[in-house]
């Protein structure tokens, strides 16, 4: 399927710039370092930093924010630390993720470690079973629910994207 | 030397063996632990959804740290760099320490000082060094050969980590393993992520990733190899049957916590080192320095 330029939005890469993590989007001259140094592109051709930077240049904004590729970055930091033109790759991965987020195309994996954290406070729930190993072993017990995350959530804006439809 | 002792979501659930090795290690080198329960996520697994609120879950533990006025120690790399960069960002900007200070408001928090993190290899390789650490080695491990993973977190944003060690020649982790009388091998795919964050992804993503190292570390003849995070240990550990599996192939690699490195040559049983957790058993290493 051949890509229309006319449908492309000349404003994303505006859009990137003010996101965190994305202001330095335009240094990106395309010498494919990124690509180069990444572990992920080595294993599955589906992630292509330098190609997803040129897509965000180009306007190409839904290709970006509704694929899962831009999902696949490990967050290794083998780009960031050396591209030649200090883009902050890894960062700026991170900003499309959250872009992608808000535009209300979160991966499913990401959206549950969110909702599994407002939970319980972890990403793997600590219950009374663990703590009863816990203490076997002669190691401290740790709280098993932490309130408090609830309410940062809150404060950041997206517990209605976590919390389960039955509790609004 | 005391520290609030941050272990994270993995390690109280998978890495039972990381904990009661560096609590054993801890004590012996005379680095103090102080538990703070409330400890919750860093924020880690938080950033790629909303990095904002992702901020406030980590800064809420340095605001936990700073209470007891303490520094942080850390046991899992991404717990190391999450943590690290909101310290550097409350610690160094007055706005950004006024604007968390006031969200934190809502959960009657608030960070009144500078916050120190670091990751316990770090802590070691700096503040106990690598002379007190060979005058601890009570059985040398000169018969082992062993492969050292210092992963990604540990040194990477290196902006935020003053330079203590080197991203492309990372040594802080090798020097400690060869105080202990081991040998470190080379191997070509040192420097690889263990593919860890990509799993939820796409899973075979991951486990090619993590293959990848495996397969070169089979040229290398290593005993086993040594990690510092608990996210790697998942991959190299808990997965390796899993890619044997799905590629069809065999490694059979133990793979160690640091902590349970440096606790062999310092005298520590093998009980309380954990090595009972570690599912790829390492019965052949114990053997070989006579544990």
């Amino acid at each position: 399927m051949a890509t229309k330029t006319t449908e492309f939005n000349p404003d994303f890469k505006d859009a990137v710039v003010h996101e965190e993590g994305g202001e330095r989007v335009k240094r990106c001259f395309q010498c494919g370092l990124c690509t180069a140094a990444c572990p992920v592109r080595d294993v599955n051709p589906a992630f292509n930093p330098r190609k997803i930077i040129h897509m965000v240049l180009l306007g190409m904004k839904d290709q970006v924010i509704k694929n899962d590729a831009v999902w696949l970055c490990s967050t290794c930091y083998s780009c960031q630390e050396r591209c030649p033109q200090d883009v902050r790759v890894t960062e700026l991965m991170n900003a499309l993720k959250n872009i992608a987020v808000k535009a209300g195309f979160p991966h499913p994996s990401q959206k549950k470690q969110a909702e599994l954290i407002y939970n319980s406070g972890r990403l793997y729930e600590i219950e009374e079973f663990d703590n009863r190993k816990r203490q076997r072993l002669g190691l401290p017990p740790l709280a098993t629910k932490i309130e408090e995350i609830k309410v940062l959530y809150r404060q950041g804006g997206i517990e209605s994207l976590v919390r389960p439809a039955e509790a609004k | 030397m005391k520290y609030a002792l941050f272990l994270g979501c993995t390690v109280p659930v998978r890495g039972a063996h990381y904990e009661l090795a560096a609590r054993k290690v801890a004590g012996l080198v005379g680095i103090e632990f102080a538990d703070i329960e409330d400890f919750a996520c860093c924020g880690f697994p938080i950033k790629a959804f909303h990095t904002h609120t992702a901020f406030l879950v980590g800064a809420r533990n340095l605001a936990l740290a700073a209470q007891q006025k303490l520094p942080i120690c850390t046991l899992c790399s991404s717990c190391t760099s999450t943590l690290t960069e909101i310290a550097k960002a409350v610690n160094t900007n007055p706005v950004v320490k006024l604007k968390a200070n006031r969200e934190l408001a809502s959960i009657n928090r608030h960070i009144d000082r500078e916050i120190v993190v670091r990751h316990f290899a770090r802590i070691l390789y700096e503040q106990v060094g690598l002379d007190k650490i060979r005058s601890q080695v009570k059985r040398p491990l000169a018969s082992l050969k062993l492969a050292v993973h210092s992963g990604c977190h540990y040194l990477k944003p290196s902006g935020i980590f003053e330079s203590f060690d080197d991203p492309e020649i990372p040594y802080t982790v090798r020097a400690m393993i060869e105080a202990t009388g081991a040998s470190v091998v080379d191997y070509f795919e040192e420097k690889k992520c263990c593919g860890g964050a990509t799993m939820g992804i796409e899973e075979m993503t991951g486990l090619g990733i993590a293959k990848r190292k495996l397969d070169s570390l089979r040229s290398a003849d290593a005993d086993a190899l040594v990690i510092i995070c608990p996210f790697c240990d998942i991959m190299y550990e808990a997965n390796q049957r899993k890619i044997e599996q799905v590629f069809n192939t065999a490694y059979d690699l133990p793979v160690l916590y640091f902590p349970q490195v440096l606790g062999l040559a310092f005298g520590f049983d093998r009980r309380e080192l954990g090595f009972q957790f570690n599912t790829v058993k390492p019965d052949k290493i114990l053997e070989k320095v006579g544990v």
